[in-house]
């Protein structure tokens, strides 16, 4: 009998060949974390001269991790899903022992190992570099990472039923790209930001997972102070939530309109 | 639970509509009723669109019937799909495959989904796609991809098989191949329910078979049953009307029906041998020869033309007439 484990690591595998022999897709998952990185450290210093109070190092990880999943996870996940779609991969996989969510989940896994492996060479390397502290809760970090994760993949699932080719997934994705890295804290701190824009940017749904990471390494997010571990918890109670409720939300909308096969 | 007297698929009262329940939704399929016993190779045929398709998603576990019931190996193929997908074996009508993957590591992805797999090399052996087994999906034509495409549903050694359309897009060598692996399968106790549009392939393969039109089963049976009752047919051409020939008339032919389009003639008959003697015996005396005569006992192929005309409201459609 298969199990769970091996059949999304027989998927993955077959995904990460197939990652590895994409150009495009692996441009984007491997060039634009750092492409964006050397963008994004100037529009963060001249930010800090008009708000003196922004932890620059802090606002640089958060948006770093911001980016890595943003491009790495959800643009080349919508546009594998988009790709297996059109090839009538998912509708042959559907006849086999894999449940659906197995199959999402499986083609997910290189994305998902490589945004990790990023993370982790970025994160140590702007440790060493910046000299930051160690993460104060790295359960609350670890934690953000998985509901960050637990919301892009579904949220791939679902703009990839909006896309008809993998060439449009770049248009398609546009929307949540956007309102993240604007609105999420990743290109402009939502604590330069005036108060009432950054309580509303506060509710989106990208914002409070990439708020918990935040928390999670520095023990606050310039809006709330930053504590020790213990004081985590409280200060990123509202954020776990409702981070965990966009997830929710991100699941039933995929599950209500994802596509197994190209229309007809 | 999974009482091997049972057969392997049973449906009844078989409903599956598309879209709304109002007029702008489409009904695929419309009360079908199907039994295949273990063991036996069950042919399901019809013309484009009658729903064989729809019906072998509903049998696979792919969709939930509107209406209807479904037993595959003794559970519901969509509620139970765990219990039901580890013993079937599937080949849709096209194939899915990712184009960039080489052939062997598109087996081997789903040796890794399936229960008690046979080697990947096995199964590219049992399709003679052994010596393909680095070649990039891409660049398989479409009689390897349908044949990948049958590896895979072997993968598991199935004890129900299904193949929508399995020889569509193949030389007739690689049919020939698919056929006799096909009977293989079978004398070795494989369950095997395939739809086809050849319907020599069903002549050839199937212990019984179900004719579907529009959504519904016009008839079912073996081969012989169908067949049983149909006419045979001659067909010939006659000389030009003139000189020696000028008043030619055809003798009585009894139990015969005989229709002309200009010197193109074509006698249906339940009596072929007679009707035959006959024909040849007037032909002899009045030294007429007959052109391009050609004499057939019914076939599966006129029956299923008659049938679906017949279900269609039409009269049967003239079988061979070139014009």
């Amino acid at each position: 009998m298969t199990t769970v484990t091996g059949r999304l690591l027989a998927l993955g595998r077959a995904e990460a060949a197939l990652l590895l022999r994409n150009r495009t897709a692996l441009f984007t998952a491997l060039l634009m974390p750092p492409l964006m990185l050397a963008a994004l450290r100037p529009i963060l210093d001249q930010q800090r001269a008009t708000s003196p109070g922004l932890d620059l190092h802090a606002a640089l990880v958060g948006g770093l991790a911001g980016i890595v999943l943003l491009f790495v996870v959800y643009y080349t996940l919508t546009a594998a899903y988009v790709g297996r779609r059109s090839e009538l991969v998912l509708k042959r996989l559907r006849t086999g022992e894999a449940r659906d969510g197995e199959i999402l989940l499986g083609t997910a896994v290189p994305a998902v190992v490589l945004a990790v492996l990023q993370l982790a060479v970025l994160g140590a390397a702007s440790t060493a570099l910046l000299d930051l502290p160690a993460p104060v809760n790295p359960v609350l970090l670890l934690a953000g990472l998985v509901l960050a994760l637990a919301l892009l993949i579904p949220l791939a699932a679902l703009s990839s039923a909006f896309t008809r080719t993998v060439e449009s997934a770049g248009l398609t994705t546009l929307p949540v790209l956007l309102v993240a890295q604007f609105g999420s804290g990743v290109l402009f701190p939502l604590e330069t930001m005036p108060d009432g824009l950054a309580t509303v940017c506060r509710l989106l749904p990208t914002t409070p997972a990439l708020r918990l990471i935040r928390i999670g390494w520095f023990g606050g997010d310039g809006s709330v102070p930053a504590t020790g571990f213990l004081g985590t918890w409280s200060a990123a109670a509202p954020a776990l939530l409702l981070a965990a409720a966009w997830a929710l939300v991100a699941v039933w909308a995929a599950h209500r309109w994802f596509r197994w096969e190209p229309r007809r | 639970m999974t009482d091997s007297s049972r057969p392997a698929v049973e449906a009844v009262g078989l409903h599956r509509r598309y879209g709304p329940a109002d007029g702008a939704g489409f009904d695929a399929v419309r009360g079908l009723d199907l039994t295949v016993h273990r063991g036996e190779l069950f042919a399901l045929l019809g013309t484009n669109g009658a729903g064989k398709t729809s019906t072998m998603e509903l049998l696979e576990g792919l969709a939930a019937p509107t209406a209807g019931g479904i037993r595959v190996l003794g559970h519901d193929p969509y509620r139970e799909r765990a219990a039901v997908r580890p013993r079937i074996g599937i080949m849709l009508q096209e194939s899915g495959f990712p184009g960039e993957l080489t052939v062997a590591e598109a087996v081997r992805c789903w040796v890794g989904l399936t229960s008690r797999a046979r080697p990947a090399d096995e199964a590219l052996d049992l399709v003679g796609l052994l010596d393909r087994r680095t070649v990039r999906v891409k660049q398989l034509s479409g009689g390897e991809r349908r044949r990948l495409d049958l590896a895979v549903a072997l993968l598991g050694r199935p004890e129900l098989l299904f193949l929508d359309e399995p020889s569509t897009g193949l030389d007739p060598e690689a049919r020939a191949a698919v056929w006799q692996l096909v009977r293989e399968l079978r004398a070795q106790g494989t369950t095997v329910l395939l739809t086809t549009h050849y319907l020599e392939e069903a002549e050839e393969l199937a212990d019984r078979l179900l004719i579907m039109h529009r959504g519904r089963a016009v008839v079912s049976g073996t081969v012989a049953e169908v067949i049983a009752g149909r006419p045979s047919r001659i067909s010939f051409e006659l000389p030009e009307r003139s000189g020696p020939y000028g008043d030619l008339t055809l003798p009585p032919l009894p139990a015969a029906e005989v229709t002309a389009t200009g010197r193109r003639v074509t006698v249906r008959t339940t009596r072929l041998q007679e009707t035959l003697t006959d024909l040849l015996g007037w032909a002899a005396r009045h030294q007429v020869a007959l052109g391009a005569l050609d004499a057939r006992s019914a076939s599966l192929e006129e029956a299923f033309l008659a049938i679906a005309a017949e279900a269609a409201g039409a009269a049967p459609l003239p079988i061979g007439d070139p014009r």
